[in-house]
């Protein structure tokens, strides 16, 4: 059953206010979302005023900035910097981006940065992503071939072939779309949600690929596929532009086809 | 590491999630669905009511034409005709097309209006204005 609200020990208190150095005169506000397992207290919202003449455009360079300069004990993770190894995936302004192609100044008002959504807590905006990553391993994502290739020799596609993995190979695993749709948030134990699905589609699709069978077999379930409503807030929220509804409505068109 | 707390907390969702277009309809398509099932006891007891005579059915239709009766009425004619038209929209999504962002904004809107203007017409319709 769906649970609407959080559970007492996830409700957000007041947190502390660090306010901007005495002189700023272009002052952004950043609400942020901070828990840490020592504190044995509830996850709070501390407040930090920054002076934008001396911080980067994006929302990573904010919290890279409180980091070196507010408050050590920030902790989030990051490295591309480039939106392409998906590290920094947070929610920002209300829907899943990532920090490091997220512009400052696209934030009406203060800018809120709460971890990813529905997700257990490690620590400020680390969410624990073993969940989602075992979700990952149980489609399989590598290339299954029973067709014999001599050494030394390529896999060959035709350019055709190739094209149906455009706008799938690009997803990074950022998980900003699982995370932010509402059937994932509440039947993550069992559905697989549109990162993981996506996934799946991409090895389905791949002419050189020979368990597509097998692989439709495993997601034909009434929870692992179908638990996706068609709700589109992934496709509404990937920072890559991708469209995993597509990817999933086409894993049921192909299943509803084979059984024709 | 005894004092480490490793009841984790689970991180805001609804609480935080601004509201898209995309889970607003999709909320709506559940929420119409819901209420239209709710409407089934009604709609078979105003049959029921039909069939027992005229002093009954005065009953029934003197009840349904209250302000809370007609309110009722107007919900569910609206949710049968949003039901049907995203219903549509869905068909559209099971056949594989629909699915570009633009796409989405343009069929839900015209889902909305579409349904609005379906109700309207059946409220005139059933005043005799039309």
């Amino acid at each position: 059953m769906a649970e609407f609200t959080l559970p007492a020990n996830s409700k957000i208190k007041k947190g502390r206010h660090f306010p901007a150095p005495e002189g700023s005169k272009n002052v952004k506000k950043f609400n942020i979302y901070r828990w840490a397992p020592e504190d044995e207290d509830n996850p709070s919202l501390d407040f930090y005023e920054l002076d934008m003449d001396t911080c980067g455009p994006m929302v990573l360079d904010a919290i890279i900035k409180i980091k070196n300069e507010i408050d050590p004990t920030l902790t989030f993770r990051r490295s591309c910097r480039e939106g392409i190894c998906g590290s920094c995936a947070m929610n920002i302004d209300g829907t899943n981006t990532l920090a490091c192609i997220k512009a400052i100044s696209d934030c009406k008002g203060a800018v809120k940065i709460y971890p990813l959504p529905h997700m257990p807590v490690v620590k400020d905006l680390v969410p624990d992503m073993t969940h989602f990553y075992a979700q990952y391993a149980s489609i399989k994502p590598w290339l299954k071939s029973d067709t014999p290739v001599s050494p030394g020799k390529e896999r060959l596609q035709s350019k055709e072939d190739r094209s149906k993995l455009d706008g799938l190979y690009e997803c990074i695993m950022c998980a900003c779309c699982s995370t932010s749709c509402p059937s994932y948030w509440w039947n993550s134990d069992r559905y697989l949600g549109p990162a993981v699905l996506l996934q799946a589609y991409r090895w389905i699709v791949d002419s050189r690929d020979d368990a597509t069978g097998d692989r439709l077999d495993e997601l034909e379930d009434p929870f692992k596929l179908y638990r996706c409503h068609t709700i589109m807030n992934c496709t509404n929220t990937c920072p890559k532009d991708l469209n995993p509804g597509k990817a999933i409505g086409e894993i049921k068109k192909l299943i509803a086809e084979r059984a024709l | 590491m005894s004092n480490i707390n490793t009841d984790r907390p689970l991180s805001p969702h609804l609480q935080v999630y601004s509201l898209q277009l995309t889970m607003v309809l999709s909320i709506f398509h559940r929420g119409t669905g819901i209420f239209l099932m709710v409407g089934i006891p009604v709609l078979v007891l105003w049959l029921y009511m039909l069939q027992s005579g005229e002093h009954n059915y005065g009953h029934a239709m003197k009840y349904l034409a209250y302000p809370v009766g007609r309110l009722l009425l107007l919900g569910w004619t609206f949710s049968i005709f949003y039901h049907l038209c995203n219903g549509v929209r869905h068909l559209f999504w099971d056949i594989g097309k629909g699915y570009e962002i633009s796409t989405l904004y343009r069929s839900g809107a015209a889902v909305v209006v579409v349904s609005i203007l379906m109700t309207l017409a059946t409220w005139l319709c059933a005043y005799g204005l039309i």
